[in-house]
């Protein structure tokens, strides 16, 4: 590769990710060379105006024809693009909660640490979602969950975040080697790591032997990728790292993270099995054959999810349980690839929703644990008296993410569900255990709610907002209510802006 | 205007809740009057729009439909293919439905005026929970319909759990999953439709299940519909609630404020027997048909074993709730029944309960107010102490047993003579749930104003005073012109009737 073709590239698609790589820099030499006794909580701004601008010129982005850089190995397509802003949108909010944290003994020199390490993950998550090749969404993967190991144990004195750090290393190396088994074993059968060749092997591909290896790569793909997701039965790292992680970090593993696993599985799944043949004759996709797979899967996640969130006292561990039923409802829109209609919207759509109500959620829990030293369920209590708006907003939230009317939970949840009935035969047995499950849900959700209103007050400390948490809280419920109400407003946006999202494997 | 007549009459106690929420805390007087000012402005509107059904002009004038959401992105094969349209629109059905919501929520709004605490809190969900049941009345399409449905749900779950007496939290609990369960069902019947047939429009609805429309994705079958209208009636049936999906309606009855009984057992329960017309028979009248003898069945099933209950409770409320789910299996028999008498008899039912229950839940909240008791042997010999209040005990009970000349006679008898004519046998043994009717309510009553416990004679100035008239006496007043003139009642409904038969194949 030679000068000119480097200068060839159109370097332009790439902009968002030089923002923040751009702004991670400089926050790790600010924060290296900075004298000791500067606060660096300040560095968050910063941080979020990385974010900002990335923002920016990712919609000034959105006009743009759909552009492969660096031999395909970068694509900036639909897919891409909406993932990218909904990534962006989670890590604005996510460093906001970030920059009102302050556990007990003190975050002191590592709050620096945390702000760039955060924006390197979120670095691994958009390249994830721009990969046109195995290889790059690995390195996209890995840069991620580095990243996060390190985030998770941010508390270096603190021993439950030390241990969930430990556990977090172990099981996603665990999980990061099977994937990328998998991998190498698709590498293997088509003999290129470019996703649209790969793709167009695999299709002609009607060897029942190699399809077999690809069978099992599907599977060893797919069960690296859950870990990520934290679906069952690879759950289990969920609440221990949730409960031991500092809450901003919890968040973000339970929203950012949760995304770029299903950015992993979209892009994987759809540009690879999709049209790959499920047998001899290449009359059956390999998708549609082994969907039966994801769909038991996603119904024991959404099983396991809430049946165990029923028995947690400790509001993180609850939420870690409640955000392994979300990725079993979000399962259950990959499972039955919306109907054939409802996929790509669906999941981004939820996953907004889920954005939105999730991280709100994780902001009150934030305020409420650090000013109390807990995060027993019954620090909630009184919360309806004490401080009344913000009673109103973890209502909104809770509402929301029970799948109530009038929220955009309720809305994400509709459309899982119209692609789950839209077949013949319909996916009836799946569609009923997500029901179930919500209304299983409605137990613990309500039973917050039961705290925050209907208890007397736990301790009369006046609950002070930092700015911060305020923009976080205020955006989370108009949001959470607005796209309840006017969902329009965004499937608007992403049908004008990214059609069905037909540009997914082509190149140029 | 009249476009926007309906959405303003739904949205309406928005003006009461921004002046509610404007207030301070500890303003009682203040929050009082507005929460009560806030269900005015919806009870004139609907005066208004029966002022104008009754000088003629057709109700379809204030039919209105906006653009609202759209599903995926399949424009290109049919440009209205998954949408959902904010739309409402009145019949002559609705029509009754929001007369009587305007009605009681006004009604009860005066009777919070026992309410204890929090005042503010009260008032805010008390109007969330009025915009929620005039929505489920006037809205055309199903998910429409389904969001004003939960929107009532979630008020009441606060206003159960906060505001009720002592065992509220458990009764609020197994409102909410019972309901939750009941609305799960609904959902995934209206979502099956919905992925089905691409709209959830009532009436294109009822036109593609009973004509059989073309189907652009996988068809709906004939089994599956039979599936569909068993989940509508199901889902509406925890709702009514009709035996054997009671008990938390006995639990709600017994333990929220009986302001808010006044509402749940008024109006709430009403959103069951509505829907049943609504969806059950209106868009699956083939599949109804069929299972109409198992409805009967269930209707006469819920009378008596109501009644029954209703004969050894010790707590009044706890009769009034078992005689809610008796009178409610008489709604059931009635649609069952197939033929107008019937359909319009569970009607008349429906709305002369939502009266009674209203009416008897006022008095029991006033009567509470006063001994803090409502079980009657440690009531009696009210009829000494307060006369004015016993006397309207005793009408309400008359209205409830079915007293000629009251609302309640109406509905029983036109309710007999349509199953007579379809389901004789069933009827028969119906009627002697009539019998236990009588009895347990005039035992309940008798216990309460004569009975051998003196112990409250002594008490002066006990009676009804003041203001507490205007709720009794509206509400008696309703019921007795309801009972001499029927046709009230019937002249709105008949339009509505007849379609329902004309899809019934008549009899």
């Amino acid at each position: 590769m030679d000068w000119n073709t480097m200068l060839s590239y159109d370097w332009g698609a790439m902009m968002p990710e030089f923002i923040i790589l751009g702004t991670t820099m400089i926050l790790s030499i600010l924060d290296l060379f900075w004298p000791k006794h500067f606060n660096r909580r300040k560095l968050a701004w910063l941080a979020l105006t990385g974010i900002i601008l990335a923002c920016l010129s990712l919609i000034s982005l959105l006009s743009f024809e759909t552009v492969s850089i660096l031999s395909d190995t970068f694509r900036l397509d639909s897919f891409a693009k909406a993932f990218k802003l909904l990534l962006l949108f989670g890590a604005a909010l996510i460093i906001l909660l970030a920059e009102g944290y302050e556990p007990r003994e003190g975050l002191r020199e590592h709050r620096g640490e945390f702000y760039y390490l955060f924006l390197t993950a979120l670095l691994g998550a958009m390249v994830m979602s721009s990969s046109g090749d195995l290889i790059t969404l690995f390195v996209g993967l890995e840069l991620l969950s580095l990243s996060s190991y390190i985030l998770v144990g941010m508390r270096k004195r603190d021993r439950k975040s030390n241990e969930a750090s430990m556990k977090y290393v172990i099981n996603g190396g665990i999980s990061t080697a099977i994937t990328l088994f998998g991998m190498s074993y698709l590498y293997g059968v088509t003999g290129s790591v470019n996703l649209g060749e790969m793709s167009r092997t695999m299709a002609a591909m009607t060897d029942g032997q190699l399809q077999y290896i690809m069978g099992l790569a599907f599977f060893m793909v797919f069960v690296g990728v859950s870990f990520k997701i934290a679906a069952a039965p690879f759950h289990m790292w969920a609440p221990d790292v949730y409960e031991g992680a500092p809450t901003p970090v919890a968040a973000f593993l339970s929203v950012i993270s949760k995304m770029a696993g299903f950015v992993i599985i979209l892009r994987l799944f759809l540009s690879l099995f999709l049209t790959a043949s499920g047998d001899t004759f290449g009359a059956l996709d390999f998708l549609e054959k082994n969907n039966i797979y994801i769909a038991s899967l996603a119904g024991l996640t959404i099983i396991i999810g809430n049946v165990v969130a029923l028995r947690q006292q400790n509001l993180k561990r609850m939420f870690a349980y409640s955000s392994i039923a979300h990725a079993g409802y979000l399962l259950v829109a990959v499972a039955t690839l919306g109907g054939g209609y409802f996929l790509l919207d669906t999941v981004w759509f939820y996953l907004m929703a889920y954005v939105l109500m999730n991280i709100g959620v994780f902001a009150v829990i934030q305020l409420l644990s650090s000013q109390s030293g807990s995060e027993d369920i019954s620090i909630l209590a009184g919360m309806g008296r004490k401080s009344p708006y913000l009673a109103m907003a973890f209502t909104v939230f809770i509402l929301s993410l029970a799948g109530i009317p009038g929220t955009t939970g309720f809305i994400g949840k509709l459309n899982i569900f119209l692609g789950t009935f839209i077949t013949e035969p319909g996916h009836f047995v799946l569609a009923g255990i997500m029901i179930a499950g919500t209304i299983v849900s409605y137990v613990y959700y309500f039973g917050l709610l039961v705290q925050v209103f209907f208890r007397p007050v736990h301790s009369e400390k006046i609950i002070k907002i930092r700015p911060g948490l305020h923009i976080v809280l205020i955006i989370c419920v108009i949001g959470t209510i607005l796209f309840g109400v006017a969902p329009n407003i965004a499937f608007d946006f992403i049908h004008d802006q990214f059609g069905d999202f037909t540009d997914f494997i082509s190149s140029k | 205007m009249n476009v926007y007549l309906l959405s303003l009459l739904v949205f309406s106690p928005l003006l009461g809740i921004v002046m509610v929420a404007l207030m301070p805390k500890k303003e009682e007087r203040t929050i009082k009057q507005f929460g009560f000012f806030g269900t005015l402005p919806p009870l004139f509107l609907s005066f208004f729009l029966c002022s104008q059904y009754y000088s003629g002009v057709a109700l379809s004038i204030f039919d209105i439909k906006l653009n609202w959401i759209r599903f995926g992105n399949l424009e290109m094969y049919d440009p209205k293919l998954f949408t959902v349209d904010f739309e409402l629109g009145l019949d002559g059905l609705s029509l009754i439905f929001i007369l009587l919501t305007t009605i009681i929520s006004s009604l009860a709004a005066i009777a919070s005026i026992y309410i204890k605490k929090e005042w503010k809190g009260y008032y805010l969900l008390f109007l969330i929970l009025e915009i929620g049941m005039l929505g489920v009345f006037t809205a055309e399409n199903l998910i429409l319909f389904f969001i004003f449905f939960e929107m009532t749900l979630i008020p009441a779950f606060f206003l159960i759990g906060r505001w009720g007496f002592l065992e509220r939290e458990k009764a609020s609990y197994s409102f909410l999953i019972y309901n939750g369960i009941g609305s799960a069902v609904l959902l995934v019947a209206i979502l099956i439709l919905f992925a089905r047939t691409g709209t959830t429009n009532i009436a294109a609805l009822t036109q593609m299940m009973t004509m059989g429309g073309v189907s652009l994705f996988a068809p709906i079958s004939g089994s599956m519909k039979y599936g569909l209208c068993l989940a509508f009636l199901v889902a509406f049936a925890i709702k009514l609630p009709v035996f054997p999906f009671h008990s938390w309606m006995v639990r709600v009855h017994a333990e929220a404020p009986p302001s808010i009984v006044m509402i749940h057992a008024g109006v709430l329960l009403k959103i069951g027997a509505y829907g049943i017309i609504r969806f059950g028979m209106g868009i699956f009248p083939e599949q109804y048909k069929s299972l109409a003898f198992t409805i009967v069945l269930f209707g006469v099933l819920s009378f008596l074993y109501g009644a029954f209950l209703a004969l050894v409770q010790t707590d009044f409320k706890l009769v009034l709730a078992y005689s809610s789910i008796s009178h409610m299996g008489i709604v059931m028999m009635g649609l069952g029944a197939l033929n107008e008498a019937g359909i319009q008899g569970a009607i008349f039912q429906v709305i002369s309960h939502g009266l009674i229950a209203a009416l008897l839940f006022f008095l029991v909240g006033a009567l509470y107010e006063r001994t803090g008791t409502t079980m009657l042997p440690k009531l009696g010999g009210l009829a000494k102490s307060m006369p004015i209040f016993s006397g309207f005990m005793l009408a309400c009970g008359m209205a409830s047993l079915g007293l000629p000349g009251m609302s309640g006679f109406i509905s029983e008898f036109m309710v007999f003579l349509g199953l007579f004519k379809s389901q004789p046998l069933l009827a028969a043994i119906g009627v002697i749930g009539l019998v236990l009717t009588a009895v347990y309510v005039l035992r309940a009553v008798m216990l309460m104003t004569f009975g051998k416990n003196d112990s409250l004679i002594e008490k002066e100035k006990w009676d009804l005073r003041g203001w507490e008239f205007l709720p009794t006496l509206v509400l008696l007043g309703l019921i007795i012109s309801v009972g001499v003139y029927p046709n009230l009642l019937g002249g709105p409904l008949q339009g509505t009737i007849e379609a329902m038969m004309l899809a019934l194949g008549g009899r």
